[in-house]
């Protein structure tokens, strides 16, 4: 791989030991994928922010990076943490987790990141344009920005999305190629998409089916940015999928090639057996929703089913902290609350330690969500769209 | 079989062998190196000190800091081979230093075989 004289530097130490150490792990992966030579990243997303998701060696792994002085030099955004991080005491979060999450989130303080967590940089003020070379590493966040957006990053590690930050760098291959943007599969949907939890499924669904590849959707007449956010972040749980098109909705669909594709039709058949699929519980003890992060018109509609509602088991609806703040002030977060439910910032379900807050099963509409609360929070899923998940809680 | 080197080092141990991706987030046990995703074909395993043998990664980005925190936990595979190693588990293996080689025809590879990874030269040798 080409290196220029800054570069090399980087390499000889000049920079400190840290950004010589993520340089090489750059250069290492450049080597392994072929890329010809580093490039500019105009921001970063790093994921592995929760003490429950990297532990005690995560965090010294942090600390350690953060004590020997190392900088960002983009902006750079964080995914979800733990808990909530102004309310985690109120939502009952426990303390000793709260002690190492904290730890964490001083770490990356330290290092100039901006710590907003969340899972949407998008919706928050991290938001790349078209084109522009990023590295990101939340896997529902990639797909996007790559997708949606078109952006261009590869699936970056957590400690990968790390080292581009310090090092403002990325090798370039993978997705920040055009020729490797090019659909290798078809998907025919010939079903009505109706709650964002058919999108969730359906992306359940192809996600198990495409792998790693990039999927070129038809017959997905409209869908909006929250729909989208369901859809690749299923596909991104289920599979490894890193970018996806839709013809007509985004904006590489109607540039890629995408004659002589191999096709798989999605129909009503294969919606209804996914959602059998993915509940695998009853009777939820609490629902949680914004998985991704909830948008503000999502929080919206959920305080708009809740108004002068009063719930019986509660529904919390993760978000971000800037997300939450416009909805404190439009008295969304006012009527979930009086209603008994939370709006949760900073955090989700997924990397919460909700297991040990005595839920044993958790309703939720996304796809993302179903797909990893029975391992990783050894929850029970109760998958359904907004409507039956708030009949069942009042 | 040759392969490509991802993370060097050498080693040899029994494989365990899924035909389906993993996602190391989610899907193993950071403190017990046991698998935990349900409906995997190795839930209930543990990767400890084997050669862990699988075509690719899947799912969330943090599989990095799984990988390497199963190594500092002592309960990590000994080596790993891919089909095709994506930037998830390549970080993860070099990171944590547990060698690693892709672009292996994996389906030669049985559960149980003795497995020694030359990843220094991106080998695997299947001894028998």
């Amino acid at each position: 791989m080409y290196l220029n004289r800054e570069e090399e530097k980087i390499l000889e130490g000049d920079e400190g030991e840290v950004t010589e150490r993520m340089f090489r792990l750059l250069v290492r992966l450049g080597d392994i994928y072929a890329a010809d030579k580093m490039i500019p990243v105009g921001s970063v997303q790093v994921a592995g922010v929760s003490y429950k998701s990297i532990g005690d060696p995560g965090t010294e792994f942090l600390e350690d990076m953060a004590s020997k002085g190392a900088k960002v030099k983009v902006l750079t955004y964080l995914n979800p943490a733990g808990m909530d991080l102004e309310n985690w005491e109120k939502i009952g979060f426990p303390k000793d987790f709260a002690k190492n999450q904290l730890r964490i989130m001083n770490a990356f303080k330290s290092m100039g990141i901006v710590v907003t967590s969340t899972c949407t940089p998008y919706l928050a003020g991290n938001l790349p344009r078209f084109r522009e070379h990023i590295a990101w590493s939340e896997s529902s966040a990639v797909s996007f920005s790559n997708s949606v957006i078109g952006a261009r990053t590869n699936r970056e590690g957590g400690p990968s999305a790390l080292a581009a930050a310090i090092c403002g760098r990325t090798p370039n291959y993978g997705l920040h190629l055009w020729e490797k943007r090019q659909p290798n599969i078809k998907i025919k949907v010939n079903t009505n998409l109706e709650f964002n939890s058919d999108f969730g499924a359906i992306g359940y669904y192809v996600g198990k089916q495409v792998k790693n590849k990039i999927p070129y959707f038809t017959g997905i007449k409209d869908a909006n940015t929250d729909q989208l956010k369901a859809l690749g972040a299923a596909m991104a749980a289920s599979g490894a999928v890193a970018l996806y098109h839709v013809e007509g909705l985004t904006p590489e669909a109607d540039l890629v090639e995408k004659k002589g594709l191999e096709t798989i039709d999605v129909g009503k058949k294969e919606l209804d057996d996914t959602y059998e699929k993915l509940n695998t519980g009853k009777n939820p003890d609490v629902v949680i929703l914004g998985c991704p992060h909830a948008s503000l018109r999502e929080i919206s509609t959920l305080a708009e089913k809740l108004k002068d509602k009063h719930l019986k088991k509660p529904i919390w609806i993760c978000t971000s902290r800037v997300m939450k703040e416009a909805a404190d002030r439009m008295g969304f977060t006012d009527i979930i609350e009086k209603a008994g439910g939370h709006v949760v910032a900073d955090t989700c379900m997924v990397v919460s330690p909700i297991e040990s807050m005595g839920y044993k099963t958790t309703g939720v509409n996304s796809g993302k969500a179903a797909n990893y609360l029975p391992g990783f929070c050894k929850q029970e899923v109760v998958f359904a769209n907004i409507n039956k998940l708030i009949e069942v809680q009042t | 079989m040759k392969g490509r080197m991802i993370s060097p080092g050498k080693t040899k141990g029994t494989a365990i062998v899924s035909k389906e991706p993993i996602g190391f987030y989610g899907g193993i046990d950071i403190e017990t190196g046991v698998v935990i995703e349900k409906g995997h074909p190795l839930e209930g395993k543990s990767v400890t000190d084997k050669i862990l043998v699988f075509p690719c990664g899947k799912g969330s980005t943090v599989g990095s800091y799984v990988i390497y925190g199963l190594k500092k936990n002592g309960v990590a595979p000994k080596g790993i081979i891919n089909r095709e190693t994506e930037t998830i588990v390549a970080t993860g293996v070099i990171l944590a230093g547990i060698p690693c080689v892709d672009q292996i025809d994996i389906e030669n590879i049985q559960d149980g075989d003795t497995v020694a990874v030359n990843a220094d030269k991106g080998t695997v040798e299947i001894i028998r």
